[in-house]
């Protein structure tokens, strides 16, 4: 049975089948079925209220799902867990509101990150190491922060606050990158960048990214799924969406 | 020539009294003072048998204690202490005859037995009097404290009554009487079910009293008939306790409704708020006082002039709270909670500098006093007046939210303060008033808590914990909520106290809201989805 | 691992107050016992006591801003985690009295006898061995705090709902202890002490040590937070406090870390209350008062919270003020706390401590900046200044 199922279904890093879930009566997923294979970098497009969010909360265990499955890595049934029990399996998720530790420098919020034990007497005890050093003195050149390292996070720019999020979801190594409008207010130079550092990021694990600069997405240059109203309304190459009638009617406009 | 007429039909009078009696009253009663207890008993058998009601006040008087002898001539006399002397009354007629020192009268001694006698003597007396309610409480009498000696006089008596209802009350009466008298089973059997429909504590005592001396026969009526007042009572018992409770949540939904606003709207947390409470309490108390000094006729008006002084008062304080402290605080809610419990401070010592720190007398206008029953149950009217005047401001707010057009601005302001202020409204203003919407609420509630709790500088500080529990646990942002909420606490608090007592049950109460915001922290009426986070 | 994490605490503010700490407790106490009366530095012994008990008050203040002002979690109930330590302290000192009360019997305290209790109530047992009481100032208070922490943190009961049920679990408490058949003398709670571990408590010599110890322990429970703040335990809690849901997609258990903070929190304000009771002679219901526990977090308000040193110097100040105007004006104290309330809100929230190290901080990064001009590299220049630290 098992060996059936798992022909069945193509070997996947994150599973998504019929998940709904409501609040108040208003439907915010409608029996989502979406996939994610290994090493994907994903872009999903949809207007507002297509539950974009909702799928990231889904996945990430903020939210529990009224029906459907969200299965991790072929075996894992992440509707069981919470965010942090996803966060240690390897999902990382950056918010649409760049949200980083305000109070602590660019340093003190990667070596956090890092994927090191995360109890309280292991963080009690923690020396931080020359591997973890030169760890994160890695992310932060990939992060072009690093002349900022002792700088309060609360100092830097907008879209040096999207970086060090980002370089914090590296820190925890993650196998799969949730990331929620990654260019919004960023200038057009800002995003060039940010595109480019998500490529990179993408060639050793798999990233979603949530997206309405359109632009951006066309930079990206990777496969293409469109939310509407819960459910997904078409999925493809970015000139296939984009010429989609429903895609247009829904999201991009006549 | 006036009192030659006077004595004319005194004499008048006397024949036709002393030809309708078996015996002469006045003699029976003078020989009171000589007698002994047993002697006393036979004596009020015997007086009560004349059928006049004019003993009756006599016999009253020797079960009080104020029967008195006079030591010179042994004549039986009503007295009333008036100084070192009493004042004589004579015991028939009831004129006053004349002063005796203390010290030439003797006490005609009286134990509870004579009471008792003399109780079902009185009681069978005046169950013939021309008047009505005389009738009606003598029946009562009779009910309370029945005899086998009185069912004839009972029985009489009935047959000669029109009245329904004090013709009702003789048949219970009589049945009472029949039930530990020496009649036949059958009416015996016929009289359990008379006591049975009567209900009550007392019936049950009634019945259990007769049960030893009646016959073995009627032993299962009697069982059958207790079962069946034990279930008629513990229902009322059931509504009384319904009734504290709901009492007990209108008081908590009066101090909690203007938090409704404050904290449940606009999320701010106003530590201030028991202090807006105790505001009102002292407007109350200081209208009543102006109406004391300078309109004493307008008293039952009081709490009605109070109440639009108590909120102009409150809301006026709020307002400056809000201006002066709250807004330079939004979207700070634990400062918001200091700075308020700082201003909150300062109201109290405030009062106390001004009104000092004892309890200030308010008066209770007389349509908030007194009680009526309901079934087996009593009802206070103040309690009444309170759970109909909470559940009003509870709709008039509702009404107010919901249809005007101040409501639509503070909902639209609380759902979304950017657009709401891009469409003209001035958000400032509708926060400022807002919250002296809240306070002057809280003021009102102050208004009607004056009737029931001690109005001190320290009132407020007794509602708030309560008052957020409430909100907290009924959801906050929703006024049905807070309803709900709080007449749930207020009954759940007052069934608990027959088994805990009054503090354990509150302790109780407050450790279950705890475990219950644990298990849903958002409360009862819990709005939930993505608009929550933000 | 112990000494780097315990080395890592002794910064150098941290060091500097100790050292205060130590010097304070040798002084005063000598100043008591050595000088004369008539000596223009000798402290008279209630003077020991009443600094004694600002001292206790500085560390439940400490406790205080653990979770508040690193953690973020404002407890209006830490009242009841010093009442509770106190309480520990009060009976062991209740056992200590045996037969020298007033109705003279061996095993039950006054109020027992005076109810008509037959036997010591089996909660009572136990606390007539010091080990035992000082076992239950830390468990006591530590119980509590983690039973309530496991549920309010596992259902994420946050913010201003936390802070309301803290205040209702003291008020809960308050009016417990209240009751007589609690079986903790009720409403005059416990009094009449007469010794501890064989040393008369009116004794100026115990009295002495006691502020000693008071000192010491406020200096070793200051070091222990400090330690626990600078480790990366430390950088987690104040980034619970800033940004939960970020902690938690780290894959930080955040219930676990504020559990933990919280334990040890109500651990600290058990100490202080167990050092409290017997220099001023008396615990009752009254600590548990909800305006107690609010009380303290105007001092952690005031001194600075998320600083270490702040809710120390905060609590001496305000309580010295307490002291002062409650003498002189005591109509005016609840005008001045309250005012004092509004105007830290206000004027000054980050407290006295953390307005002059914001102030310095200021100062340091524009003499960086200016410095960095000078030398004209100026997008290096504060990694340079800061890592030279």
């Amino acid at each position: 049975m098992n060996l059936v199922k798992s022909e069945t279904r193509p070997k996947s890093l994150l599973y998504l089948d019929g998940v709904s879930v409501s609040f108040d009566g208003f439907k915010a997923l409608n029996s989502l079925s979406f996939v994610v294979e290994p090493g994907e970098l994903r872009a999903i497009i949809g207007p507002n209220g297509a539950g974009k969010t909702t799928m990231m909360d889904i996945i990430t265990g903020k939210t529990r799902p009224d029906s459907g499955q969200v299965v991790f890595e072929d075996m894992i049934d992440l509707t069981r867990k919470d965010e942090a029990d996803i966060a240690q399996l390897g999902i990382g998720r950056k918010f649409q509101k760049p949200t980083v530790f305000e109070s602590h420098t660019v340093w003190d919020n990667l070596e956090l990150a890092l994927n090191r034990k995360r109890g309280v007497f292991a963080t009690l005890f923690y020396r931080l190491s020359g591997e973890d050093r030169d760890r994160i003195e890695e992310i932060l050149a990939t992060i072009r922060l690093t002349h900022r390292r002792d700088d309060l996070a609360a100092s830097l720019s907008h879209g040096q606050k999207q970086w060090l999020e980002i370089g914090m979801l590296l820190a925890q190594e993650p196998k799969l990158l949730l990331v929620d409008e990654p260019v919004a207010g960023m200038t057009d130079a800002e995003t060039a960048e940010t595109a480019i550092l998500l490529k990179e990021i993408a060639k050793s694990r798999s990233v979603v990214v949530v997206e309405h600069d359109m632009g951006f997405i066309r930079d990206l240059g990777v496969k293409v799924t469109c939310l509407a109203e819960g459910s997904v309304l078409a999925e493809g190459s970015i000139d296939f969406v984009s010429n989609d009638p429903k895609v247009i009617e829904n999201y991009l406009g006549r | 020539m006036l009192i030659r007429f006077i004595t004319l039909v005194l004499f008048l009078l006397s024949i036709a009294t002393s030809s309708l009696a078996q015996s002469d009253p006045k003699a029976l009663i003078d020989q009171l003072g000589k007698a002994d207890f047993k002697q006393a008993e036979e004596l009020i058998g015997q007086i009560a048998a004349t059928g006049d009601p004019r003993v009756v006040p006599a016999l009253n008087a020797f079960a009080e204690g104020d029967l008195y002898a006079r030591k010179s001539d042994g004549a039986v006399f009503i007295t009333k202490a008036a100084g070192a002397d009493f004042t004589l009354i004579d015991p028939l007629s009831g004129e006053s005859a004349g002063e005796a020192p203390k010290g030439s009268m003797v006490k005609l001694r009286i134990n509870n037995n004579l009471r008792r006698v003399i109780r079902s003597a009185t009681g069978g007396l005046t169950l013939l009097s021309p008047d009505r309610a005389v009738r009606l409480q003598a029946a009562d009498a009779v009910l309370r404290s029945p005899s086998a000696e009185n069912l004839e006089l009972v029985e009489a008596a009935l047959s000669k009554e029109t009245d329904g209802e004090v013709r009702a009350r003789m048949q219970e009466a009589r049945a009472v009487s029949i039930l530990i008298s020496e009649r036949p089973v059958d009416q015996k059997r016929a009289a359990i079910e008379t006591v049975a429909s009567l209900g009550g504590r007392g019936a049950i005592s009634i019945l259990m009293s007769a049960a030893p001396s009646l016959d073995a026969a009627l032993k299962p009526d009697v069982d059958a008939a207790i079962a069946r007042i034990e279930t008629t009572q513990a229902f009322w018992d059931m509504g009384q306790n319904v009734w504290y409770g709901l009492s007990l949540g209108s008081v908590l939904l009066l101090a909690a409704i203007g938090l409704a606003i404050t904290f449940g709207v606009m999320g701010i947390i106003n530590m201030a708020h028991g202090e807006m409470v105790m505001l009102g309490a002292y407007s109350t108390y200081v209208v009543q006082e102006v109406i004391r000094t300078s309109a004493p006729n307008l008293f039952d008006w009081s709490l009605a002039i109070a109440l639009p002084v108590a909120f102009l008062v409150t809301a006026a304080v709020g307002l400056v709270i809000e201006r002066g402290v709250i807004r330079f605080l939004y979207g700070r809610p634990l400062e918001t909670l200091l700075a308020t419990w700082g201003v909150s401070l300062i109201l109290q010592q405030l009062v106390r500098s001004i009104f000092g720190p004892t309890n200030q007398e308010v008066g209770n206008p007389s349509w908030m006093s007194g009680a009526f029953q309901l079934g087996q149950m009593q009802i206070t009217w103040n309690r009444l007046w309170i759970v109909a005047f909470s559940l009003s401001i509870f709709i008039g707010l509702l009404v107010l939210m919901k249809r005007s057009a101040f409501g639509l601005q503070m909902r639209a302001v609380t759902q979304n303060r950017r657009m709401a202020s891009s469409m003209g409204i001035r958000t400032p203003w509708v926060d400022a008033f807002t919250f002296a919407l809240g306070s002057g609420i809280a003021g009102i509630a102050g208004v009607a808590l004056s009737q029931i709790d001690n109005v001190s500088p320290n009132l407020g500080q007794s509602y708030i914990i309560d008052s957020f529990m409430v909100v907290v646990f009924g959801g906050v942002g929703n006024l049905w909520g807070t309803l709900v909420g709080a007449l749930s606490l207020g009954v759940l608090n007052k069934f608990l106290e027959p088994w805990t007592g009054a503090v354990l049950g509150k302790i109780l109460v407050l450790v279950l809201i705890i475990l219950f915001i644990q298990k849903r922290p958002r409360g009862l009426f819990a709005l939930k989805g993505r608009a929550v986070e933000a | 691992m112990i000494t780097s994490f315990v080395l890592r605490a002794l910064e150098g503010r941290i060091v500097m107050a100790v050292a205060v700490l130590a010097a304070v407790a040798l002084a005063v106490p000598a100043s008591n016992l050595l000088l004369s009366p008539d000596s223009a530095l000798h402290v008279p012994t209630y003077a020991v006591s009443l600094m004694g008990k600002y001292l206790c008050y500085a560390l439940l203040a400490l406790a205080l801003d653990l979770v508040w002002g690193y953690c973020g979690i404002l407890s209006l109930g830490h009242g009841a985690f010093f009442a509770l330590g106190g309480y520990a302290m009060g009976m062991y000192l209740m056992r200590q009295i045996g037969s020298r009360g007033v109705y003279g019997n061996p095993v039950l305290p006054d109020f027992m006898v005076f109810l008509n209790w037959k036997e010591l109530p089996w909660f009572w047992h136990g606390f007539d061995m010091f080990w035992f009481a000082m076992l239950m100032v830390l468990l006591v208070p530590g119980l509590l705090a983690f039973v309530f922490g496991w549920f309010a943190f596992r259902s994420r009961v946050n913010g201003v709902y936390l802070s309301i049920i803290t205040q209702a679990m003291t008020y809960a408490l308050m009016l417990a202890f209240f009751r007589n058949d609690m079986g903790f003398g009720g409403n005059n709670g416990l009094t009449d002490y007469k010794d501890i571990l064989g040393f008369s408590v009116q004794a100026d010599g115990t009295r002495a040590v006691l502020f000693a110890l008071s000192a010491l322990m406020l200096a070793l429970c200051l070091v222990l937070a400090s330690a626990i703040t600078r480790s990366k335990f430390g950088k987690v809690l104040v980034g619970v406090r800033d940004a939960e849901s970020r902690v938690r997609f780290l894959g930080f258990r955040v219930e676990n870390i504020k559990l933990f903070t919280f334990v040890v929190s109500a651990m600290m304000a058990g100490i202080a209350g167990a050092l409290f009771v017997p220099q001023v002679g008396i615990i009752n219901p009254g600590e548990f008062a909800p305006a107690n526990s609010i009380e303290v977090v105007v001092w952690t308000a005031v001194g600075g919270r998320g600083t270490l040193i702040g809710p120390i110097i905060g609590a001496v100040l305000v309580n010295g003020g307490k002291s002062f105007f409650t003498g002189a004006f005591p109509e005016l104290w609840l005008y001045a706390l309250g005012a004092l309330f509004i105007g830290v809100t206000l004027f000054l929230p980050k407290g006295i401590v953390g307005t002059v190290q914001s102030g310095l901080a200021a100062r340091r990064a524009m003499k960086a900046a200016a410095r960095a001009e000078a030398s004209g590299n100026d997008d290096r220049a504060p990694s340079q200044v800061q890592a030279a630290e």
